[in-house]
């Protein structure tokens, strides 16, 4: 063989071997498991976007208070939260609603026995451009509203003017809370605009005066108007002592009843001066305190 | 060894050298189409299997899209209409404004404005979308409400006129490159029989460059349909087939874009909403193909 390919084999061998020994490297790195083995214990959390920024809060604190105790926490959906504590792909499920009768059979079919814990309060608002007259709605003309069938201003004591209808989008958890408080089984009109935040539903609102949509409690600001409904204010007590109409309150799924380093989170959400800090914080309602 | 001998060797060496090199660079070329194949395959092993639980014409022709009430409904007609009416807005606008943007930087524009405006109007292209859609939300729309007294400034027309932004520089920057493609001596042919500039631009040079222009309205098209962020943020969502200009709309890529990430993994809903992402790949396959076709089949110059 003569020496020019000989030479140009061997760079190329070089090349190959550095590329395979990066390769394994990778590899090597990518099998280590994702946490070091000194960091203890790992809880993995997942389910509801809404209840996400109160755990995120919270779970800062709380590992800053258990060095041992790392936890993992995403977002996805209360359906796809309470379907991975199910399949045991995590062991704190989030969701912004009770849990179905077909995910409990799934849960049972599963041997998984999801238990729940409320964590927090979340009230929605029904909300109007600050210049709209409309002071007081009742739920069922809220319903009514939202289902298409009063579409002007008038029939509420308002403007003669086309209702703008603004809905979040049918995945998230807060269209669900509404769909189950304030629709009961009515569906929303096709023709109602969907955002995908609540931010979204507070921008849209505030830059129409032709338009009503419904936010959590924590994303109210001076240019929207709050309005009564069934003649009961939209305050935090109201909400506490469910006179409020359109409250639900936020849930975390364990499977059983907690223990080890679980218990010890759910003791941490609960607790006035640590968790329920963060859940007020976040823009939510903490829970009243247990004797 | 002769000379003769190591100089052949030298020449074997550049032929293996050589074969090696083309072969690296097939490999490079054959992955990324590769990679497009698993795309594609990935795509339709997602989506197809929605056909097992619902008929193709009641995803196609149903008339609503509620993929989350009891029991779920998958009508994708109105997800349809809301990309059409948008796509049809914007190129209604994008198309006579980026041809008529082309003809003039290649006809009349003097050279040093031409050198100065084509990197800008390419510049533009780069913008991205969320920026283009915020503008859409926080400018367009109370301007629509306030001067057209729309009941809401996220419609189809807000949308469109946002997706125009988008495709105007795709067009014109396509669109100016055949035009300029035209041999010179068919101008000059033009001018000598006594044609005007407008007359030789209008019915010598546009003609001559019609296929480039073609591809140019396709691809600009096919960029707004597919464009997902604008009209997320300015099309209203509402699942409606619009009946008016100030309608609001769901179009296809916004509809996936809100839902994928709640839908749960396998489940009905995310079988649905691959599905209209097969639905949009076919239209933007067509448009490509209708592009290319009007290139072969106008193969004259610029194309």
């Amino acid at each position: 063989m003569s020496k020019g390919l000989t030479a140009a084999l061997r760079r190329g061998a070089r090349l190959t071997a550095l590329s395979v020994f990066s390769l394994f490297c990778g590899l090597a790195f990518s099998l280590l498991p994702a946490q070091p083995a000194w960091a203890g214990e790992e809880i993995l959390i997942t389910g509801s976007t809404t209840v996400l920024p109160v755990m995120q809060k919270a779970g800062e604190a709380f590992m800053a208070a258990h060095p041992d105790i790392s936890l993992a926490i995403s977002g996805g959906g209360s359906g796809n939260g309470i379907k991975a504590l199910n399949e045991g792909l995590c062991k704190v499920a989030m969701s912004s609603r009770d849990i179905k009768a077909s995910e409990l059979e799934e849960a049972r079919a599963k041997g998984v026995r999801p238990q729940r814990l409320a964590i927090a309060v979340d009230a929605l608002l029904p909300v109007l451009h600050p210049s709209n007259p409309v002071n007081a709605l009742s739920l069922d003309q809220l319903r009514d509203i939202y289902a298409g069938k009063i579409v002007n201003w008038k029939e509420v004591g308002g403007r003669d003017e086309k209702i703008v209808v603004i809905s979040r989008d049918t995945s998230s958890g807060t269209f669900e809370s509404w769909a189950d408080t304030v629709m009961r089984g009515e569906k929303t009109a096709a023709s109602a605009l969907m955002q995908a935040s609540n931010g979204g539903v507070a921008q849209a609102v505030a830059g129409n005066r032709r338009a009503i949509g419904y936010i959590g409690f924590g994303y109210l600001n001076a240019s929207l108007k709050k309005i009564k409904v069934n003649n009961i204010e939209g305050t935090a007590e109201n909400a506490l002592n469910k006179t409020w109409p359109i409250a639900r309150e936020l849930y975390i799924f364990t499977n059983g009843e907690p223990a080890g380093a679980v218990k010890k989170l759910t003791d941490f959400l609960l607790d006035p001066r640590k968790g329920q800090k963060a859940v007020a914080e976040t823009g939510f309602i903490p829970l009243p305190l247990k004797k | 060894m002769t000379v003769e001998t190591k100089l052949n060797s030298m020449r074997r060496d550049a032929l293996v050298k050589e074969r090696l090199i083309r072969l690296a660079l097939a490999g490079v070329a054959w992955t990324s189409l590769l990679f497009l194949g698993l795309i594609m395959l990935f795509l339709f092993r997602e989506g197809l299997p929605l056909f097992a639980l619902l008929s193709p014409a009641e995803f196609f022709s149903g008339m609503d899209w509620r993929p989350t009430s009891e029991p779920p409904e998958f009508g994708i007609l109105p997800l349809i209409a809301g990309s059409v009416a948008v796509t049809g807005i914007s190129s209604a606008i994008a198309i006579p404004l980026g041809i008529m943007t082309a003809a003039w930087l290649a006809e009349f524009a003097p050279p040093l404005l031409r050198r100065l405006c084509k990197p800008l109007i390419e510049l533009l292209a780069s913008l991205p979308s969320v920026v283009l859609g915020f503008f859409g939300m926080v400018v367009l729309a109370p301007m629509l409400q306030e001067y057209f007294d729309a009941d809401t400034g996220l419609n189809i027309f807000n949308a469109g006129l946002t997706l125009a932004f988008m495709c105007v520089p795709t067009i014109c920057s396509v669109a100016e490159d055949a035009i300029f493609a035209v041999p010179v001596s068919l101008r000059e042919a033009s001018l000598a029989l006594g044609a005007t500039r407008w007359e030789t631009t209008s019915r010598v040079v546009l003609p001559a460059a019609f296929s480039g222009i073609g591809t140019a309205c396709m691809l600009g098209m096919s960029r707004g349909i597919g464009e997902t962020m604008v009209v997320l943020m300015t099309a209203g969502g509402a699942g409606i087939i619009p009946s008016a200009l100030f309608d609001p709309a769901r179009p296809m890529p916004a509809a996936i874009a809100a839902e994928m990430a709640e839908a749960a993994f396998g489940g009905e809903h995310y079988r649905a909403l691959f599905a209209i992402g097969m639905t949009l790949f076919m239209f933007t396959l067509a448009f490509n193909l209708i592009a290319r076709r009007i290139t072969e089949k106008r193969g004259l110059a610029g194309g």
